[in-house]
């Protein structure tokens, strides 16, 4: 694969991923996030693939770069979120989500939903006696308006080309393309982007206040530690759209005027540690990541630092001395992270989900943004 | 009697990273992974060669729950006591492993160096608590039971080799 | 009216002059505030929380990481800042030994000081520390880690100052503890009994090791014949306890208090020094002559020594063999009276007064043991001194001053200054220098040796050379010459090393005073040399008659020292 060089290359690969993935009439989405695979879902997956090619069912695992005339995905998804469930099997085009599947299932839903296009309804969820085929009817699902989270379980969660099919990395054009420093801090002040630190501090007060700085370089740090108790949709979204991510933290460099990101993982999240490590290699290979983007002037680096089980290392100050070799032992402040933070240089630490929130605001700009991303009232949280 | 410590697996590890105390974590954790613990060899090993203290390095490892300085086992058996699988019933399993191997007071590991028992906080399954590792892999939705039944086919699989190195 | 950089301490106003936190700000106002975890020598670690002030919105901020900012108006000593100091006061205390009469740091201990300044009479909280055990494995330092309020100054010391990482924290939560690696004893560690991590400590959790007891029993036997050497920063260490003025220079007295202790001899480590400087200073002219194993570096500091061999071993050829003062002396003090005992004395025990714990250590290295024992039997501190001269009743001030003991009796003003930065080598200058004028020797003193800037240099004419001098101190401040060095980046031809910060006046067997008055005590042994007739090492009379006299022929077993022969 050769490295996108221009935002023309990027606009047209996209294009190429866009047709192959509205080739894929059928698409089987085998969830592949944490929960479901304790459950067996990677054997489930494997055997899927098994019987469909054995049937003599082109199969397409990656969006190809010449796509197939008319082929059925069979993709390893991220979390839904629905773990207590799983293994669950999304079906596409008709958003069936079967649940607790058995490797015998397989053959059944092989042949009767992909060739025969019906339901198996033994699979389907029930509640109160009420069978919900379409997985956005169950009422878990329709009390939740996904926003970051809206491609998990929905997209190839190991492929950067899924996320380009998807309209992925459009904002990064724009912000690299379209707008000016000034324009994308105003844009993320402006939609009322809130930190996830318990004291809801408005993201795009402290983008400012980093790219303010006068000392560089500076760093942009992304918090995926995740101690809250009973909460995993960053491992969610880190598993399951981890280019989202990537892509919001490539912005935050562009308007902060860094060209280093790191990503602090806990090390109880190996799945999500692989998926970003793919992501950013992925990255890197067609050069969304890496020196001369898209063949500007603008560089930016990604690393992952794995945790080692301290709670304290999701404070900020912890985590950048974990991430410098050091005990996670948070440290006085003032000086604040964004005046002296990594390294002792200007950095920005933001949680995975408020970079995942980025891409959003900057494509639809910050009154086109959902409102469930403006948080006026800072979200109930556990205290670290 | 000493046996002579191979440093070749440490320095292989040292190789792929950069040899400063920026490396220290990640060094550690490789280096936990190939032995299944911290040997105490290693570390002035290591302090010289990313270049901080001994007192540094030791410092850090006792720092996070991850790094041990003691042997595991074959089997490391994480039961995950996060709040979640916490209120949905751990510490009946992780008593019920303990009991069955034999594991009171602080010890962790049994004497024959087959079977660690740990907890760890929130692997993130928490729609399947309670659940537990057995050396990475994630089991869902356990009981004592269930656990006990686990046990008794992690004993058989000893019997035929099986279990880390 | 909004001044201009202005700000106000409980309602006193004061002027922002570039202070680096609000700690600084509050002093000029006259008020001091209470600290364990600040020195202003170390980097800023706010955890014991002792220093809060309040502002007039009622916020709390920790005085020692705030930048002051105009227009600040804060308060230091409000009822709910008293409260909580008295809270952090009692939480310390419940988790601490209090059998403060029999701790060897009581009357010296700021936990000791603030609970009794805060009026701490009641505990409610019991003691639920585990054990720890101490260790004594080090003849410098003696370690009680159940003493610790993991201030972590000595962590910052050891490290941040001092490089050389003997200890760390370690563990977490409450099993946090500050250890060696893997708790062995300091004596394996690789720490080099520099004592600083002691000077920084605010408990008894690290302390300088009292020998005191084992001095008292040999004074006490009527066939041990007692000797002892005086350094020269004691003589301007001590005087602040006992009634004295900062920096006075006290050695008659502490000469008077030694004979009426019963030590049935008192001398001059300065004598010493003049052997050293001889010594030395020929050595570095015949290095340079002869172009190999320079930069010289200078090897009568034992805590670099140590440094050294640990750290750096590759500079071991470069140290000088002549041996420190202190066992050069001691070396011809056991020779002269090796066949002449005093009659009635069967043996012969050798005090060093020092200022330093290191040279605890020096003490016992094998190199200065011979088979008639150590040339030192042993090093007493300014601090255990102190307490000798208590413990007699003596009252220090009303002695009359007395002068040391022939046949020591002489020494020059060079030797006496061994004991501030800059001071061995302005020494070497002298004796290397072409004459003795007064121009000559102020030239030499205004070359950039002297002061307490950590990194000194000077440029030496020599012949047909200049001999490029470095005077370092701060054992980081050493390593960061010593990796220019190794790179190439400068060169040297002669350099001091002193692990203490300004030197041997610093040493942590010393008084603690703070390093504000650290200039002082080295102003006090100018004075002291400015007033001596004798300037110059080799114009000492007593110099001609050693070397030609129980020196001879034995220059080398008794005067140098070869660091490389038990590697």
């Amino acid at each position: 694969m050769t490295k996108l060089m221009s935002r023309q290359d990027l606009q047209n690969l996209r294009s190429v991923c866009q047709r192959a993935l509205s080739l894929e009439t059928k698409k089987i989405l085998v969830c592949g996030g944490t929960g479901c695979v304790a459950g067996g879902s990677l054997d489930i997956y494997d055997k899927l693939k098994d019987m469909l090619q054995a049937r003599g069912i082109h199969v397409s695992v990656e969006l190809a770069h010449e796509p197939h005339e008319e082929s059925v995905g069979i993709k390893k998804s991220g979390c839904h979120g629905f773990c207590e469930m799983g293994p669950l099997v999304r079906v596409e085009p008709q958003g069936w989500l079967y649940t607790k599947v058995k490797l015998d299932d397989c053959e059944e839903i092989v042949e009767k939903t992909i060739v025969g296009g019906e339901c198996v309804e033994r699979l389907a969820y029930r509640q109160n006696g009420k069978i919900y085929r379409k997985q956005e009817d169950i009422p878990f699902y329709a009390k939740q308006h996904r926003v970051v989270l809206e491609h998990c379980g929905h997209i190839n969660a190991t492929s950067v080309y899924d996320y380009l099919a998807v309209g992925g990395y459009q904002a990064l054009e724009k912000a690299l393309f379209d707008m000016n420093q000034d324009q994308i801090l105003d844009e993320v002040s402006e939609s009322n982007l809130r930190g996830r630190g318990g004291g809801g501090f408005p993201a795009g007060r402290k983008w400012k206040s980093c790219a303010r700085q006068k000392e560089t370089p500076r760093y942009i740090v992304c918090n995926g530690d995740e101690g809250d108790p009973g909460a995993f949709m960053d491992r969610s979204a880190m598993e399951g759209d981890p280019h989202r991510l990537i892509e919001g933290m490539i912005i935050a460099g562009i308007a902060i005027g860094s060209s280093e990101g790191y990503i602090y993982v806990r090390a109880e999240y190996p799945l999500a540690v692989d998926r970003l490590r793919m992501a950013i290699a992925q990255a890197e290979e067609i050069g969304l990541l890496g020196d001369n983007i898209l063949g500007t002037e603008f560089s930016f680096h990604m690393h992952i630092n794995r945790g080692a089980g301290a709670f304290v290392c999701g404070e900020g100050s912890a985590l950048t001395a974990s991430i410098e070799g050091k005990r996670g032992m948070p440290r006085v402040k003032p000086p604040r992270t964004v005046e002296h933070g990594l390294f002792d240089k200007p950095t920005n630490l933001n949680n995975v989900e408020t970079y995942a929130n980025v891409p959003m605001i900057i494509e639809n700009g910050a009154a086109g943004t959902n409102p469930s991303a403006r948080r006026t009232v800072p979200a109930q949280r556990p205290l670290r | 009697m000493t046996r002579q410590f191979d440093f070749a697996p440490v320095d292989r590890i040292l190789d792929n990273h950069p040899r400063s105390e920026l490396s220290t974590i990640a060094i550690l954790q490789d280096i936990q992974e190939h032995y299944h613990y911290l040997p105490r060899e290693v570390f002035p090993y290591v302090a010289k060669a990313i270049g901080v203290g001994e007192a540094r390095l030791y410092g850090v490892a006792t720092f996070y729950e991850n790094f041990s300085l003691e042997p595991k086992g074959k089997y490391v058996i994480r039961c995950c006591d996060g709040t979640a699988c916490h209120v949905r019933g751990s510490i009946p399993i992780l008593e019920r492993l303990r009991q069955e191997l034999g594991l009171v007071g602080g010890k962790k590991t049994t004497d024959d160096l087959n079977f660690t028992v740990e907890t760890v906080s929130c692997l993130g399954a928490c729609g399947l608590a309670p659940a537990m590792t057995v050396n990475g892999t994630v089991y869902g939705a356990m009981t004592p039971d269930k656990a006990s039944e686990l046990l008794r086919e992690l004993k058989a699989e000893l019997e035929k080799g099986g279990g880390q190195a | 009216m909004q001044l201009k950089n202005m700000m106000t301490v409980d309602g006193v106003p004061v002027r922002i002059e570039g202070e680096r936190n609000l700690l600084e700000v509050i002093s000029k106002v006259g008020t001091i505030m209470p600290v364990f975890c600040y020195h202003s020598y170390l980097s800023i670690y706010g955890a014991c929380r002792m220093c809060m002030v309040e502002d007039d919105r009622g916020r709390l901020m920790a005085a020692c990481s705030t930048l002051p900012e105009a227009g600040m108006k804060i308060r230091t000593n409000t009822g709910r800042l008293r409260r909580y100091r008295r809270n952090i006061l009692e939480l310390l205390l419940a988790e601490h030994c209090r059998d403060c009469t029999t701790c060897g740091n009581s009357g010296k201990c700021k936990l000791q000081d603030l609970a009794a300044q805060f009026g701490i009479h009641d505990i409610r909280f019991p003691n639920s520390r585990e054990n720890q055990s101490g260790d004594k494995s080090s003849p410098c330092i003696v370690r009680e880690p159940g003493k610790c309020i993991l201030c972590g100054d000595c962590v910052r010391e050891c490290n941040e100052v001092q490089h050389v990482g003997a200890i760390d924290f370690a563990h977490r939560g409450s099993r946090a503890t500050i250890s060696t690696a893997f708790d062995i004893p300091l004596a394996e560690s690789p720490c080099v009994g520099c004592g600083q991590c002691a000077v920084a400590c605010p408990t008894g959790a690290i302390i300088v090791r009292d020998d005191t007891h084992r001095v008292w029993e040999m004074i006490d036997d009527p066939e041990t014949f007692v000797t002892c050497e005086i350094a020269p920063a004691v003589r301007v260490g001590i005087g602040r306890e006992l009634g004295l003025n900062i920096s006075e220079n006290a050695v008659g007295l502490i000469v008077a208090a030694l004979h009426r202790m019963g030590f049935d001899e008192v001398y001059d480590t300065s004598t010493g020094a003049d052997l050293t400087v001889i010594e030395e200073a020929n050595e570095f002219v015949e290095r340079v002559q002869k172009g190999e194993k320079i930069p010289l570096f200078t090897s009568c500091c034992p805590a670099w020594v140590q440094f050294v061999e640990k750290k750096y071993p590759e500079f071991l050829p470069n140290l000088s063999t002549a041996r420190s003062p202190m066992s050069m002396f001691a070396a011809v003090v056991k020779e002269i009276y090796k066949d002449k005992l005093p009659e009635g004395k069967k043996r012969h025990y050798h005090v060093a007064l020092m200022p330093c714990t290191a040279k605890k250590f020096e003490a016992r290295r094998s190199e200065f043991i011979t088979e008639m024992g150590p040339n030192t039997d042993d090093v007493i501190t300014t601090q255990e001194l102190i307490k000798m001269i208590k413990e007699s009743g003596i009252i220090f001030r009303e002695l009359q001053p007395e002068s040391v003991d022939m046949p020591f009796g002489t020494m020059s003003g060079a030797g006496m200054i061994f004991g501030v930065t800059g001071g061995v080598t302005e020494a070497v200058l002298r004796k290397i220098a072409t004459d003795n004028s007064r121009t000559t020797l102020a030239e030499i003193a205004y070359t950039g040796v002297r002061g307490m800037d950590s990194v000194k240099e000077a440029d030496i004419p020599f012949g047909d050379k200049v001999l490029k001098i470095a005077v370092v101190s701060g054992l980081g401040n050493a390593e960061g010459l010593l990796k220019k060095i190794k790179a190439g980046e400068v060169h040297y031809d002669l350099v001091e090393v002193m692990a203490c910060p300004g030197g041997c006046i610093s040493g942590a067997g010393q008084p603690y005073i703070s390093h504000r008055h650290r200039g002082k005590r080295g102003e006090g042994l100018y004075r002291a040399d400015r007033i001596s007739t004798i300037k110059r090492s080799q114009d000492n009379p007593l110099m001609k008659e050693l070397y030609e006299g129980v020196m001879k022929g034995k220059v080398h077993e008794l005067l140098h020292v070869n660091y490389m022969k038990n590697r």
